[in-house]
């Protein structure tokens, strides 16, 4: 369908790239922003569509730097027809898809695959993520440079660690050239054991083996002194603890080329969630506890490894907030703490959590915005700048959101095939309206208000 | 004689006055009441009485199923509940992971609602992983659950019977078997049933101990002191430091934590050695069986520093001779072979307890 | 709510005393006797049975007591969460055994007291004694020896006191004003035990 020309009225726009926080409309067709300020009735163009944006927030598509689509290989999981359809529910325009698929994203003919079932199933934009070793073995590097011409946007193994120091190296110093990071999911394995939950006073309680924080740290601190050492791209992905933010930002003190994403789960709940309560205090396990939907790579943590984050990520130390949206099926959380699969399915909550931030006033719905936007796009590299703006000429790729809607978490509804959440039953506060791709609407809640269409005077 | 008068307060019958919804399951000790505690102790003695009899079998919970299904070997535990449903006349039908449909891959799961599917009134289960009778107690609405000891995490029944000992050695609670020793400690300031002024010191690997954890909620609850000595590498992280990313659970609360046995030993009522498994020394918890023993036995001399009638417990297996010593094994202060006893009383207790409590 | 007193303090302490007669007269005498209250009140009952005979014919009845919880048929519905002692030192082989509750009615308890006795050992003989017999058995039961009989309806409930519980000796008819209570009571379904 060729895009209708649309002006969303009134609303408060929110462009990071142009420091822009105003109250005004935005006109949108060809399947490009052509402007935003005031567009008076004189000046829409004949036809165009009118949406009540009174009351919401406008900003460019959220851009999600990390999250699993589980296909080729695991499509009983999640698909990218599936993932998609999520992610333009959540108000993504874009997704960084993690190559733990079968095959890995280590050859380009899976990059292809995935751009071709992408053109064919997904409403909104999907970007590979490749490998940095073969068969995410880390043993040998992946062809990173045929992978790159190839499309993807980044490295990482995700899923594991690139745990050999020696590879890691190697890694960033071999796509030094090549203008993209390298993501590493950092968890020292020695460290981490059987961890199946953050170590501390939940653990202890429920007699789960625990993960300590250093097992998250030390492999940061060894990632930064490569970063340091090669000149490469470092990506840190998902930090979880306290102490991550401060080597992140002593890393970044000292010039290192390092960035660092973070969670809606690691910015808004505890450990305290394992007891099954939703983060209610709680003296006793009782029959509820093990809640299988909170085990999560990295875990979840403290109150103060929260709060340590949420400082990070609003003081700018964490350059954007990604998903780590990993879809299951439903076997595969109704086992024990031990044997559930770690993941939760993001996609559809993350707007929804992480308001409680901008709401709890920790965090500006500026920075919020920000962080969704512009801060991925930072860490892809320039050329993908024009998916943070809404700079006329830039495509159309919005989401319009109301900060004050509350609604209850069903995953009955979630498009994703992942229904693994513990935030299911919760009241969130903000929810997305309508997400446009390229101008198309690919997402329309029952919110969304168009205005009877008007003569011109 | 036909006198007529008013009643001012509706005089619901006092058993209605008990407003505690029926209990369920008994999944640990962390959501017992000090009072809930009680009464099964205090149900357990009359259980007691039932063991004495020449007939050992009471129709209490006739027509009623019981199915044991372990995931990890076990005698005591699993013979203890068997005789525990039997002599309530209930049927009690064992199940283990081997040799069932659990060794074909069958989910623990869709295990546990076969099992409910079949009629069954109550399970008891023992797993190797944590929380695994909690799976079950969120997903069969029509079972009660009861846990033989899950993972690293609790073993309920255990620790109730390791309360019913000590109750009933040191003739707290009720008629005891030694009232005077109760004096000699000084029982007056204590309530009837409450331990307070106890001081129980638990031996060993406490990280790892399931026994340990129910221990200490079931101590703490009924008032008694408890000290954790051992390695500290084999102590729960958060029970050592409070700083850091580790904030300190409600056990942390509930405990002190010594190294030095020599020292933690010192005035104590109850001492509880803990099953060592021999693989942590393989797995850098340790560096050698020797110097565990050197530290951490609990022996005669140690002993010596207790009260001079203190007890000392072991929830077995015991290895001989590494976390306790022969001769303290088969002492005169040890009471392991009075724990078995009573952990059938206690059993019962819990079995009744839950039928009774059971919707229809 | 209302009450209405059927036996005063007297008319226990009477009663009780023409049951401990006609026990020895039934018996002659106190050979092989031995008295077996029920929990909670039969166990009082028994203790005050075996003082009269003290009195009447200086020779001490050994008194035993009996917890019937394990021996209900309706455990879900209404057994204690506490389970009393049950004593029976001196066992019940070849005895005779005066049973004794406070209130007979729809006969489940003697049932279940029967059932929990021979567990004991095969007495010579078991005899009934009931302060109050307020009729509508539901089992073929009767009792040997009876204080008082009283023809209730049976959604009233029968309330006996005695001092040793409750700090007064009487027994009353309690009538509810309320229909909804009287279904209340129903649908719990207390008997002869609704005195507890």
């Amino acid at each position: 369908m060729e895009t209708d020309n649309i002006v969303i009225r009134r609303a408060r726009i929110i462009d990071p790239r142009r420091q822009l926080d105003r109250v005004g409309d935005v006109l949108i067709g060809g399947g490009q922003i052509l402007g935003t300020g005031r567009v008076g009735v004189d000046r829409r163009p004949e036809g165009c569509r009118v949406i009540d944006g009174s009351g919401l927030v406008v900003s460019p598509g959220f851009i999600d730097l990390h999250c699993h689509l589980r296909e080729p290989g695991f499509e009983y999981k999640e698909t990218i027809a599936a993932g998609s359809k999520a992610g333009a529910k959540g108000g993504f325009t874009t997704l960084c898809c993690m190559p733990n698929t079968n095959p890995p994203i280590d050859t380009a003919a899976v990059v292809e695959f995935i751009h071709q079932r992408a053109r064919q199933d997904s409403l909104i934009r999907i970007l590979p993520i490749g490998c940095v070793t073969k068969g995410r073995k880390g043993h040998e590097l992946a062809e990173m440079e045929e992978l790159a011409s190839a499309g993807v946007v980044a490295f990482s193994d995700d899923g594991d660690p690139v745990y050999d120091a020696n590879i890691m190296r190697l890694a960033l110093t071999y796509s030094s050239d090549l203008g993209l990071s390298i993501s590493n999911h950092c968890q020292e394995r020695s460290l981490s054991c059987n961890g199946v939950m953050a170590e501390g006073s939940v653990a202890t309680h429920l007699g789960l083996d625990g993960i300590p924080a250093a097992a998250e740290e030390a492999m940061i601190a060894r990632d930064i002194a490569l970063a340091e050492a090669t000149g490469g791209r470092l990506h840190v992905a998902h930090l979880s603890t306290a102490g991550s933010v401060s080597l992140v930002r002593q890393a970044k003190e000292r010039g290192i080329s390092v960035t660092a994403e973070v969670c809606p789960h690691h910015l808004t709940i505890t450990d305290q969630w394992v007891f099954g309560s939703k983060g209610q205090p709680t003296a006793a396990a009782g029959g509820l506890a093990y809640d299988t939907s909170t085990k999560v790579y990295p875990p979840l943590r403290s109150q103060r490894d929260v709060d340590a984050l949420v400082t990070g990520l609003a003081d700018g130390v964490i350059d954007c907030i990604a998903t780590d949206h990993a879809p299951h099926d439903v076997t595969s959380k109704q086992v024990t703490y031990q044997d559930a699969a770690f993941g939760i399915s993001v996609l559809e909550t993350a707007l929804g959590s992480l308001l409680q931030l901008v709401h709890g006033r920790k965090l500006s719905m500026g920075a919020m915005v920000e962080r969704l936007t512009n801060g991925p796009a930072r860490v892809l590299g320039e050329s993908f700048a024009d998916l943070a703006s809404m700079e006329p000429g830039t495509p159309a790729d919005i989401v319009l959101f109301d900060p004050n809607a509350e609604w209850t978490v069903d995953t009955s509804e979630f498009e994703s095939k992942g229904k693994n959440t513990p935030l299911e039953g919760t009241v969130l506060k903000g929810r997305v309206v309508a997400t446009f791709a390229a101008g198309n609407i690919v997402y329309e809640s029952p919110e969304l208000r168009f205005e009877a269409p008007r003569a011109k005077p | 004689m036909s006198l007529s008068r008013t009643i001012e307060t509706p005089n619901i019958d006092d058993a209605l006055a008990v407003a505690r919804p029926p209990r369920k399951h008994v999944l640990d000790l962390d959501d017992f009441s000090r009072e809930e505690i009680s009464e099964v102790l205090e149900s357990a003695r009359s259980m007691k009485e039932v063991l004495g009899r020449d007939i050992k079998k009471v129709p209490a919970l006739r027509g009623r199923v019981i199915v044991t299904l372990f995931y990890e070997a076990s005698t005591r535990t699993r013979i203890s509940f068997e005789e525990a449903g039997k002599v309530l006349s209930a049927d009690v039908i064992n199940m283990s992971a081997s040799g069932s449909s659990a060794e074909k891959g069958e989910s623990l799961l869709n295990t546990g609602l076969t099992i409910q599917a079949m009629g069954v009134d109550t399970i008891v289960i023992r797993h190797p992983h944590s929380g695994a009778p909690y799976l079950l107690a969120q997903h069969l609405n029509k079972v009660s659950i009861i846990n033989a000891g899950d993972g690293l995490h609790a073993h309920p029944t255990q620790a109730l019977l390791d309360l019913y000992t000590v109750q009933d050695k040191l003739g707290v609670g009720g008629q005891g078997s030694d009232s005077q020793g109760a004096d000699s400690r000084g029982s007056d300031s204590r309530g009837s049933d409450s331990m307070e002024g106890l001081k129980v010191v638990i031996v060993g690997d406490v990280l790892h101990s399931r026994v340990a954890r129910s221990n200490i909620w079931g101590f703490a609850k009924m008032g008694a002191k408890v000290v954790l000595s051992g390695p500290n590498t084999l102590m729960p992280p958060d029970l050592l430091r409070s700083k850091g990313n580790i904030a300190r659970s409600q056990i942390a609360s509930m405990v002190e934590v010594d190294t030095n046995l020599d020292r933690a030993i010192e005035g104590a009522d109850v001492v509880m050695a803990l099953r060592l498994q021999q693989e942590r020394q393989n797995a850098g918890f340790l560096p050698s069986l020797r110097e565990y023993i050197r530290r951490w036995q609990v022996t005669d001399d140690r002993l010596a520093k207790a009260k001079p009638k203190a007890m000392v417990m072991h929830p077995g297996p015991m290895n001989e001779g590494i976390e306790i010593s022969n001769s303290i094994a088969h002492g005169g202060s040890s009471v392991i072979e009075e724990q078995v006893t009573n952990g059938v009383a206690v059993r019962m207790a819990l079995l009744y307890k839950l039928t009774i409590g059971a919707p229809e | 709510m209302q009450e209405r007193l059927i036996m005063t303090q007297e008319d226990v302490r009477r009663a009780l005393a023409r049951v401990a007669h006609e026990i020895l007269e039934r018996n002659r005498g106190t050979d092989d006797l031995i008295i077996v209250g029920i929990h909670t009140r039969g166990v009082y009952l028994a203790r005050r049975l075996a003082a009269n005979l003290m009195e009447f014919e200086g020779v001490e009845v050994p008194v035993a007591t009996l917890d019937i919880s394990f021996y209900r048929d309706d455990l879900r519905a209404r057994a204690p969460s506490k389970i009393q002692p049950t004593d029976i030192p001196m066992g019940i082989q070849d005895k005779r055994v005066i049973l004794v509750d406070d209130v007979l009615y729809t006969g489940r308890t003697v049932r279940a007291a029967l059932d929990a006795l021979v567990d004991f050992g095969r007495p010579a003989q078991v005899q009934l004694a009931i302060l109050l017999d307020r009729g509508h058995r539901e089992l073929p039961i009767r009792a040997d020896y009876v204080g008082q009989n009283l023809p209730t309806a049976i959604g009233e409930r029968v309330k006996v006191r005695l001092i040793e519980t409750d700090g007064i000796d009487e027994v009353a008819l309690v009538i509810d004003d309320e229909i909804e209570e009287e279904e209340l009571f129903e649908d719990l379904d207390l008997e002869e035990d609704d005195d507890e």
